[in-house]
């Protein structure tokens, strides 16, 4: 490792890693309550960077961030999920429309991609994490070819949430994070959102009865 | 009097109008009320917006401005000669159609009645507002509601799938029509956002951007008017319409469209150049010709006088186009006289085929009949709708002395000076588009022939027509108002110039009523007395006197006993209805030699057929070669594009996850 990096650039980058680490395995992972664990420890990671980064920058309203998203992304949202998983008894694997070794490899060229992207945008930074850029967008790509590939209900809403982690790593990264009133209002949007899509989980249930949103394909027109 | 402009009268009509219509909200149900009471109200606003453009004729251009419409752009109003050429046609035509009106809406047919009277009081405003207005956002808007309201109006008896796919096929040509007068607009506004008509006449327009113009506006407006190829929707809405509306459509509404294309080619798009004339005239042409032909051989008397008035729209494009050559070419006295052909026309067009389509709404409701095949003899029955359709009819064949014969030969004037254009390709061919006006005129009156024989004279070819009852006094009364016009219009050819006059006068710089006025009420000499006049109240006095004369002759020189027989049997032994001509035998010859231009579908009877039946159906050949590929063309597209819409939610993230990529890759600095 470089000496001349400091300490906390070093732990940040340290964190962006393990993040980027956690997408790859909850791109890997086949059952729905280890996703959910490791969608928890992804919320939990992201919660340490923010406090890395705001103990670094003196930014009051990081300290916020990271208490938010302990609260919510680390342990609310994983609950809720958990609760959800055992009432509707869909413990068992998940269904993947692409075999997991492609989809690993596809993740691959997402991250030469998404690094090659950020680059020029990171140069234009001047914030301490501004190197995490790439690994944030990579994360968010991840996150969204996870949605895709997978045909059950909750994985995808999984990917739905790691995708706004990876959001909020790349806010605070370029920019010492978004204002509190945006961050609030995200953070509110997603508890909500799981809430929603709770209930539509129930509501899929009824009608097909299974998760799996395949069915879905007879609803379009002609 | 001084205090209100002529302008405010016509505003304030406009306003009674649409609050005669909502009125009729009140008591939708109420028909006794509304036909009775608010449809002779409209009549005598009618009469109202008439007289008032009427006594403005020949005075300068009165403005106005509404406070209503956007913020930056209020409703501008103008009325000036042209417009009140077009508001007197309006007035004086909708008094008679009200009067009708007033005694055709029964109880219990189609929509209610109360709906129906803001219909028909919403059209009758937009129309005005559509000939008041002076800028674009004002005009399309009322181009809009006067589509719409028609549209409803068609569609009164939608219970029809018939007359449900009538109406989406007018409303749809409507709309194309309006995309291209806006885009029209458009390119006349030249960029400088000034919508306004004023605006519009100040921008001098490159002759590219002034052609396409033109072009746009020829199309938006000849869809409304019913131009070929855009004119598949008249013969389907007209006959889905209750009569007065199929009137007030054919009479009233495709004037409006003639209006906006004289409005922009003379006035609003500058210095026209030649071709567009020449273009104007070969579509009009056309649209003459393929009108007349397929009039001949309809069997449903309404669709006949729907083909009948795109025929006579062609002939108003011919007038246009006329014009516009002579125009262009510096030779106003003769565009003048074209310009009165054209401005005559609308008048008597709108006099006799409103007249017209009552009566078939008088038939319809005395026979519950449509088809020609299952009428017949009803002059006996229908006494006063058969005489005073007998004036229509004789209009309508461009016969002396009544009003159709006046416009088409001012028109045929105008070509036979045609050789004195600068152009000598035009010289050559313009003749020839005179001589297919006179077969299209000598082809009208055939049409005219069959329609008014077919229905009234010879025998009732069903039984049920002994039961036929003649119109009740509102509707003579709608009828006999515009046999009234059309007369007058025939009789009084010399004072209807000095009247029109005024607007060929704004438009072109110079009029006819001078000269006309020279020779004196009683004759008609447009150019000069010794190359060609036309006394109508001679052919008048003598057509009725030798009516008399022969009738007097025969009663008293003659036997003069009178014997009744059966008409029309041919001579034959064999008595019945059945041995007369039918619609289709009469108009077999057109179909004969004029084979190629119909899309025929018949079935002819053998010598073993036990039951043995002939039939022939008419198609036009534009759906077949145009308006089907057309849509087949949209469903193939559109069958490309559902396949998008896979249903699976993968795929759909997909997409927007490659839009994403592929957006990160093409935005990087």
């Amino acid at each position: 490792m470089n000496a001349g990096v400091p300490l906390s650039a070093q732990l940040i980058n340290l964190f962006a890693a393990v993040i980027l680490l956690l997408a790859f395995a909850m791109l890997a992972q086949r059952r729905v309550m280890p996703l959910i664990n490791l969608f928890g420890l992804q919320g939990l990671v992201l919660a340490g960077s923010t406090l890395v980064v705001a103990v670094t920058t003196h930014q009051a309203h990081l300290y916020w961030s990271a208490g938010l998203t302990l609260l919510l992304k680390a342990m609310l949202l994983p609950w809720i999920l958990h609760r959800l998983v055992r009432k509707l008894y869909v413990k068992w694997d998940v269904e993947s429309l692409v075999n997991v070794p492609a989809t690993m490899l596809i993740g691959i060229v997402l991250v030469i991609v998404a690094f090659n992207v950020a680059q020029p945008i990171s140069l234009l930074s001047h914030t301490i994490s501004r190197g995490t850029l790439g690994i944030a967008l990579a994360t968010v790509m991840l996150a969204f070819l996870m949605m895709i590939t997978r045909t059950k209900a909750i994985p995808q809403v999984v990917g739905f949430l790691a995708m706004e982690n990876g959001l909020f790593l790349a806010a605070t990264s370029a920019t010492y994070g978004m204002p509190m009133v945006v961050e609030l209002g995200i953070a509110l949007d997603v508890l909500v959102g799981v809430i929603i899509l709770g209930v539509f989980f129930f509501q899929i249930r009824d009608q097909f009865d299974s998760l799996d949103i395949s069915h879905m394909e007879h609803l379009k027109d002609g | 009097m001084s205090s209100l402009l002529a302008i405010d009268f016509l505003l304030i009509a406009a306003c009674l109008w649409l609050a005669v219509g909502l009125w009729g909200l009140a008591a939708p149900r109420n028909t006794r009320f509304i036909a009775k009471g608010l449809f002779p109200l409209g009549a005598l606003i009618g009469l109202g917006v008439g007289v008032t453009a009427l006594d403005f004729l020949g005075q300068s251009a009165e403005t106005a401005i509404l406070v209503i419409g956007l913020p930056t752009l209020p409703f501008h109003l103008r009325l000036d000669n042209l417009t009140a050429v077009f508001a007197l046609l309006l007035g004086f035509a909708s008094v008679g159609i009200s009067i009708y009106a007033a005694g055709y809406f029964r109880k219990g047919e189609g929509a209610a009645p109360g709906l129906m009277c803001l219909q028909y009081h919403a059209f009758l405003t937009s129309m005005l507002m559509v000939l008041l207005a002076d800028d674009a956002y004002a005009f399309m808007v009322a181009w809009e509601v006067m589509a719409l309201s028609s549209f409803f109006l068609v569609t009164t008896d939608h219970r029809h799938e018939a007359i449900r796919s009538a109406g989406y096929l007018y409303l749809l040509i409507a709309h194309v029509g309006a995309i291209a007068i806006l885009l029209a607009f458009g390119v006349m506004t030249s960029g400088s956002g000034d919508y306004t008509f004023a605006g519009m006449r100040a921008q001098e327009l490159p002759p590219f951007w002034a052609s396409a113009a033109f072009l746009l506006a020829l199309v938006g407006f000849g869809a409304k008017a019913g131009l070929v190829p855009v004119h598949v929707w008249l013969p389907e809405a007209h006959p889905a319409a209750p009569s007065p509306v199929s009137a007030m459509m054919s009479g009233v509404m495709l004037k409006t469209a003639i209006y906006g294309l004289l409005r922009v080619s003379f006035d609003l798009v500058g210095t026209p150049l030649w071709w567009w004339g020449v273009v104007a005239m070969a579509v009009g042409l056309v649209t003459a010709l393929f009108g007349v032909l397929y009039a001949t051989v309809q069997s449903d008397m309404k669709r006949l006088l729907a083909y009948s008035s795109i025929e006579n729209i062609g002939l108003l494009a011919v007038g246009i186009g006329l014009a516009l050559i002579f125009h262009s070419f510096g030779m106003e006295t003769l565009a003048a006289l074209a310009m009165t052909a054209v401005l005559y026309h609308c008048l008597a067009h709108a006099g006799f085929k409103s007249l017209l389509f009552l009566c078939t709404g008088s038939v319809l409701h005395a026979t519950r009949e449509r088809s020609l095949g299952k009428l017949g003899g009803l002059i006996h029955r229908m006494p006063w709708v058969a005489w005073l359709a007998l004036v229509g009819i004789i209009a309508g064949a461009g016969l002396p002395p009544l009003s159709g014969f006046v416009s088409e030969w001012l028109l045929l004037q105008a070509f036979l000076f045609s050789p004195g254009l600068p152009h000598s390709w035009l010289n050559m061919v313009v003749p020839v588009a005179a001589a297919v006006i006179a077969l299209v005129a000598a082809l009208a009156g055939f049409a005219m022939v069959k329609f008014y024989g077919i229905i009234f004279l010879g025998q009732m070819r069903e039984p049920a027509l002994k039961d036929a009852h003649d119109a009740g006094p509102w509707e003579r009364g709608g009828l006999s108002w515009l046999t009234l016009l059309t007369l007058l219009l025939g009789v009084m050819p010399s004072t209807v110039i000095g009247l029109l006059d005024a607007a060929t006068r704004q438009l072109l710089g110079t009029g006819l009523a001078a000269r006309v006025r020279e020779s004196g009420w009683w004759m008609l000499a447009p150019i000069s007395e010794d190359r060609a006049s036309y006394q109508p109240l001679i052919f008048l006095v003598t057509i009725v006197a030798s009516v008399l004369l022969g009738r007097w002759l025969v009663r008293r020189l003659y036997h003069g006993r009178i014997r009744r027989s059966r008409a029309w049997d041919c001579g034959f032994f064999f008595e019945g209805p059945r041995a007369q001509d039918t619609a289709e035998g009469f108009s077999q010859p057109i179909r004969r030699i004029f084979e190629p231009v119909f899309r025929m579908a018949r079935h002819f009877p053998t010598a073993r057929d036990d039951q043995p039946y002939y039939s022939v159906k008419v198609e036009d050949h534009f759906w077949h070669w145009l308006y089907l590929p057309v849509a087949r063309l949209a469903e193939r597209i559109s069958g490309l594009i559902v396949r998008v819409q896979g249903g699976r939610i993968a795929v759909y993230l997909m997409y927007s996850f490659l839009t994403l990529i592929v957006l990160l890759l093409v935005a990087r600095p």
